[in-house]
């Protein structure tokens, strides 16, 4: 076990590098200058040049890009264009109200997903799977972003039973753990888990059907095992693929949110990013980018080494 | 002779694969539904300026966010008192464009990459899947909005940042099916046979491998869908005044407390074709899965 959580870990190095290339091109991708947001329109070439050297755009990409790196392990993502105050604080404090939002999502989504698709594996092909077959294929159907649209429509402007957005009160700042704030949190919540409901549900319930047709299945009923002892054996056998299948659903929980925070002007990551485009501020939607991707491949490692603890058949290939 | 008649006449049809998989898909009646109301959203689109229907750019300050059933507006107006009707029909051109186009663009870059790696292994396999690899460190949400977010607005980076959302995941089924299909006996055969790689590849491999991936990219399409309307959604999609349904959906979204229904339309579109991609693909998949 420690030898493969070694060889995963090693693994990941070149990843990480690779996101992080990715990540610092971005910036160069972008048509124009990034400094044009902030530069005098009557700027002298000087002034320019100056300026150019002040942010070290002057030098080879290359060099930059170890400068980057450098940077970046030392925790500094650089200063926003628009604000000048650091990308990483801005980041960090809009990540945390964004993971509030991703883990109540996953919270919700993932014991029902599992628990439809199990029902629906189990009894194939009855009503309870016809039904959990629709539901799972209107998730992954739906753009969850009309969806929050349409429940702030239902539970916001018709009932007014909930608020249609933020994330606290009027001149709240932070998070509490009291109604006033947990009502903001429902309808966002609801929304992102809709889509990984879906998905989890179809996975498990494909997975459950074709483990209830295995032989081993069969032979575990020949020798007289009773039906509860059988639902053991084929949960253990279902585990590991469900939870991989739920890793890759916390990454994209973590990416989902950015389109439901702007339906409901989450104070987290999606609208840090939006504002960032819209600002053309390139440090902080690169800085915003690289933190997001950076979870989701943290997520997958350890999904990937639960997994291997749970399912022995993994570490040995 | 009669007799030779008589046994054509017993003989079932014998159909190709294809035409088998074709044969499925028109009795799955869930599929043929679905196959329907996608041509007629499709063919309404490309004939749209045909149609009886109002000019989708006409604003006018006095026929703002009129309710559904509105005389002479069927399904009301937006928020520049525009036709609803003609808006929405018009809207599919470009968010259909931008929702299949890009599944189209990474099915063929993404086999092409995956079938060089699957057949070729060794090297040329670890750098190609190494590179996808990185890439699949991004949600796919994320990348999509981190690229056009860099591009900027458009039509045309919404295409490119699409199709490079997609590649990955198609390379990485295709090298999965191709070195499934490498080292079955046939192909053993053809090259002890003295074919080369090109002609292994073209006359063997393809022919077996584009199949499933074709199944595959087809059940990215609805994903697909949904992320172009979410760009333009953000802003950094289709730009106004242009008709798109992910766009409508952002404008209209001040006039939730006025006329909720009316925003609400554009996103029942979205909703509705991206449930009969999803379960055309289905149809698809079962209908290929069969083995007789």
């Amino acid at each position: 076990m420690f030898a493969y959580v070694i060889r995963r870990l090693l693994l990941v190095l070149p990843v990480a590098f690779g996101v992080s290339i990715i990540c610092f091109l971005l910036v160069h991708i972008a048509p124009g200058d990034p400094l044009t947001a902030i530069m005098a329109v009557d700027a002298t070439a000087e002034e320019q040049a100056a300026m150019r050297a002040a942010y070290g755009l002057d030098r080879p990409l290359p060099v930059q890009f170890l400068f980057w790196l450098g940077n970046l392990f030392q925790g500094d993502l650089g200063n926003s264009i628009a604000t000048g105050r650091p990308v990483a604080g801005e980041v960090w404090r809009a990540v945390q109200n964004s993971l509030l939002l991703a883990v109540t999502a996953s919270l919700i989504a993932f014991p029902i997903g599992l628990l439809l698709g199990f029902l629906a594996g189990y009894f194939r092909d009855s009503w309870l799977d016809k039904l959990v077959t629709s539901i799972a294929i209107a998730g992954v159907s739906v753009p969850n972003y009309w969806l929050g649209m349409v429940l702030v429509i239902i539970f916001a402007v018709k009932l007014a039973w909930l608020p249609a957005m933020g994330a606290g009160p009027a001149g709240s700042d932070g998070w509490t753990f009291d109604w006033l704030h947990i009502r903001h949190l429902i309808l966002p919540a609801i929304t992102l888990a809709v889509v990984p409901i879906g998905i989890v549900a179809r996975t498990v319930r494909a997975l459950v059907g074709d483990i209830f047709h295995m032989d081993f299945v069969m032979a575990l009923y020949a020798k007289g095992m009773s039906n509860f002892d059988v639902l053991i054996h084929v949960i253990r056998n279902a585990a590991a693929t469900a939870l991989s299948v739920i890793g890759l659903q916390m990454g994209a929980l973590l990416g989902g949110s950015i389109l439901i925070e702007t339906v409901f002007n989450w104070p987290g990551s999606g609208m840090l990013l939006s504002n960032a485009i819209f600002q053309r501020d390139l440090p902080l939607l690169q800085g915003t980018i690289l933190v997001l991707a950076m979870f989701f491949v943290t997520a997958n490692l350890v999904v990937d080494i639960l997994q291997a603890a749970i399912d022995p058949r993994i570490k040995r290939s | 002779m009669a007799v030779a008649e008589i046994e054509l006449a017993r003989t079932p049809k014998r159909r190709g694969y294809w035409a088998g998989v074709l044969h499925r898909v028109s009795g799955d009646p869930v599929a043929m539904v679905c196959f329907v109301v996608l041509m007629a959203l499709i063919l309404s689109a490309i004939f749209a300026s045909w149609l009886p229907l109002q000019d989708p750019y006409k604003a006018s300050m006095i026929a703002r966010l009129k309710p559904i059933g509105t005389e002479g507006h069927l399904l009301g107006t937006d928020e520049q008192g525009r036709d609803m009707l003609a808006r929405l029909i018009y809207g599919g051109r470009l968010t259909l464009l931008i929702g299949l186009m890009p599944v189209v663009v990474a099915f063929f870059i993404g086999s092409a990459l995956g079938i060089v790696a699957g057949y070729a292994g060794g090297r040329t396999n670890t750098i190609i899947m190494r590179t996808v690899d990185v890439f699949f460190a991004f949600p796919s949400v994320l990348l999509a909005i981190a690229i056009s977010g860099a591009l900027g607005a458009g039509i045309v980076n919404s295409l490119v940042s699409l199709s490079i959302v997609f590649i990955p995941p198609i390379t990485r089924v295709a090298e999965s099916v191709t070195s499934g299909v490498r080292s079955a006996d046939y192909i053993e055969a053809a090259r002890a046979s003295g074919g080369n790689a090109l002609t292994v590849m073209r006359v063997h491999v393809i022919g077996n491998v584009l199949g499933p991936i074709f199944v595959y990219a087809s059940s990215l399409t609805s994903v697909c869908m949904i992320l172009a309307a979410g760009l333009s959604f953000l802003g950094v999609g289709v730009k106004p005044p242009e008709p798109e349904w992910g766009l409508m959906l952002n404008t209209l979204r001040s006039a939730i407390y006025m006329n909720p229904w009316v925003a609400a339309l554009p996103g029942l579109m979205i909703f509705i074709t991206s449930l009969c991609l999803n379960l055309l693909s289905d149809g698809l998949r079962s209908a290929m899965n069969v083995k007789d």
